[in-house]
């Protein structure tokens, strides 16, 4: 339509480079655009995850009384697999030693993998439980849980996790190896201990407003 | 554009109203089309043929399935056990896939040795990339549906991809998949856009051979058409070679659906979904294998990490082909005349097919060699070799028209030297 104008003999009106008509045919365009982009806008909502998912995803409580030494279990928060190992003071004194070593891409928990009350070098808020997103931070297999040291994963394996999919490793506290595909160390959610074998995953302690969207990968 | 000589009244009132005659009869009777077309040239309408195929079982499928996380992974096995040739017609689905893309790649190839990017057909070429895009994406949601172990784990690995980008990457994940991970609302929509995306391709595909009709097909010479004396009718002459053609491949899928049905197929697919236990490897579909590797052989570059540079790759191994005729820089199309470019192109091929196996293995000691160096020479040879050739080569002298070379003897001196012509 614009084009129409400049060649018509409206073309004399058009001393700034636009006529009234072009004025009309750009706003016209604009709201149309906008118009189009406010239809699209529940369809595109639509397909965030609805409310009765989120609502879902409440926090869920988790009895670690029966969790022997050495020993991991597996729960469920949001549908995604929850880590909890009862670390031996063997495992503890691994994962203390390791902290110096150059072959950790985090070692100190630096990236936001973790509440605040868990950026320490066992990544936990007792150094004997582990709680753990148990996803892969490369592409999002189930990493598997390979507490003893040596073995098939070579002699300087010191346990930790294992993925099957692109051969990620993480230690024993979910710090991932350099050399490996995985960019993070294994995300650990907001938990609090509600009584001494009793944790609700999900939920921060009253001091902490931890927001586990705001992490870097999960 | 006269309509079609008939003697048929209701025919003639038809066309006078809506030309479909007309149409018909100008774009395969009057078609001109080269006449010097080997057999490389029928894989375009076979994969026509293979998406029609697609969309016929697809939807008789649709017909039996259920997108429910409960129910699915039931109601295929009900398919292939209870439903009236149930098993034939997702055993046709399932392994048409894999011939889909078998027919396509080697379309690809073809357009790639014969130079059919080149000038003026430049967007023939990147509306068939779309169209890859397409099929590319239609497979992958397409696997997910029957709800097994590679069909779960497979979406996760490759949904995750999207967690690479960043500041919004989980945003988006979350976003794909409608929860908290890979389930019900993922299995839904995935279903959904598999129904859709096959009525894409068939539009794109509609305008695939609009760009084709506008300037007719390439040759194995390479060189344009000069005249009548260079071109037959494409029907019958055409039509009847794809209708042989046709017959000879679809004898082979046959072999496929009724003797080695499963042969394509990963047996962890039949086991159901479980989202606690990941299958000891994930390994996706043959046919995106290639990918799969350079996905997982890019190591940490600079400050970009090593899952971010490896989707990177991945995405861009196809990208690049949208603009690859822009990149080759030389004049002649046909790989026939070009001495250099015509052993390069097999390098092409060696290159995708290792990138193939590295795909197939677990990223352990040579396999993530040859996956990087396969990585590596993929881009060189579009980025780096593509351009210089061009520059470098000394093309031998093309003939002076279809015909002179089709009937005096030159194609043949040409065609003894390139074993890809011979059928």
């Amino acid at each position: 339509m614009a084009d129409t104008a400049h060649t018509g003999p409206m073309t004399s009106h058009d001393h700034d480079g636009g006529t009234r008509r072009d004025f009309l045919s750009i706003a016209a365009t604009a709201v149309a655009g906008i118009g189009a982009a406010c239809a699209a806008w529940p369809l595109v909502s639509s397909m965030n995850p609805a409310r009765d998912t989120l609502s879902a995803g409440a926090p869920v409580d988790i009895d670690i009384s029966k969790v022997q030494p050495g020993q991991q279990i597996i729960m469920l928060w949001r549908s995604r697999p929850i880590f909890i190992v009862n670390r031996t003071p063997a495992m503890q004194a691994i994962v203390k030693a390791d902290k110096d070593a150059g072959q950790l891409r985090d070692p100190n928990s630096d990236n936001n993998q973790q509440p605040p009350y868990a950026k320490n070098v066992f990544r936990s808020v007792k150094p004997e439980y582990l709680v753990l997103v148990g996803i892969c931070t490369h592409l999002g297999c189930i990493p598997e849980f390979v507490p003893q040291p040596g073995g098939t994963l070579g002699p300087s394996w010191e346990g930790g996790y294992f993925c099957p999919c692109h051969g990620s490793r993480y230690d024993l506290s979910g710090r991932v190896f350099q050399g490996v595909p995985a960019p993070y160390n294994l995300p650990v959610p907001p938990y609090h201990f509600v009584s001494g074998t009793m944790i609700r995953v999900g939920e921060n302690p009253s001091n902490s407003t931890f927001d586990f969207n705001s992490i870097e990968q999960i | 554009m006269a309509a079609p000589q008939t003697q048929s009244k209701l025919v003639r009132w038809i066309d006078r109203r809506l030309p479909i005659f007309t149409f018909l009869d100008h774009e395969l009777n009057e078609y001109p089309t080269p006449k010097n077309l080997n057999y490389w040239w029928n894989f375009g309408s076979l994969a026509g043929i293979m998406l029609t195929i697609m969309i016929v079982t697809g939807i008789f499928l649709a017909m039996e399935y259920t997108p429910n996380t409960n129910l699915a992974f039931d109601s295929v096995e009900r398919i292939m056990r209870a439903v009236n040739y149930g098993w034939l017609i997702r055993y046709i689905h399932m392994n048409g896939a894999s011939f889909f893309f078998i027919v396509t790649y080697i379309h690809i190839f073809r357009g790639l040795y014969y130079g059919s990017y080149k000038e003026p057909r430049e967007l023939l070429w990147m509306l068939g990339v779309v169209i890859l895009l397409c099929m590319m994406a239609t497979a992958f949601m397409g696997y997910v549906l029957p709800w097994g172990q590679m069909s779960y784990w497979g979406a996760t690995v490759i949904t995750n991809l999207f967690s690479a980008i960043p500041l919004v990457g989980n945003d988006i994940v979350t976003w794909l998949w409608g929860g908290f991970s890979v389930d019900n609302p993922t299995l839904n929509r995935f279903y959904a856009l598999h129904y859709l995306l096959p009525f894409v391709i068939l539009g794109v595909v509609g305008l695939h051979l609009m760009a084709l009709h506008t300037h007719g097909s390439n040759n194995p010479l390479g060189i344009d058409r000069k005249g009548p004396q260079d071109s037959i009718p494409f029907h019958p002459y055409y039509t009847v070679k794809d209708m042989f053609g046709l017959a000879v491949f679809l004898i082979v899928f046959a072999v496929f659906v009724f003797y080695f049905p499963n042969a394509l197929a990963d047996p962890q697919n039949y086991i159901r979904a479980n989202p606690l236990q990941t299958p000891p490897e994930i390994v996706p579909e043959w046919y995106f294998l290639p990918f799969y590797a350079m996905l997982r052989s890019v190591p940490d570059i600079l400050f970009i990490k090593a899952k971010l540079a490896g989707v990177i790759a991945m995405f861009g191994s196809i990208g690049l082909l949208f603009i690859l005729p822009w990149l080759d820089t030389s004049p002649v199309r046909s790989a026939r005349f070009r001495p250099i470019y015509k052993w390069v192109f097999w390098l092409l091929v060696i290159d995708v097919l290792a990138l193939g196996m590295v795909g197939a293995h677990r990223p352990e000691g040579m396999w993530i060699v040859i996956g990087r160096v396969g990585t590596l020479y993929y881009f060189f040879h579009f980025l780096i070799l593509f351009p210089l050739i061009g520059i470098f080569e000394r093309p031998l002298p093309l003939p002076t028209s279809i015909s002179a070379a089709v009937t005096k003897g030159g194609g043949k001196l040409a065609g003894a030297s390139a074993p890809m012509e011979k059928p």
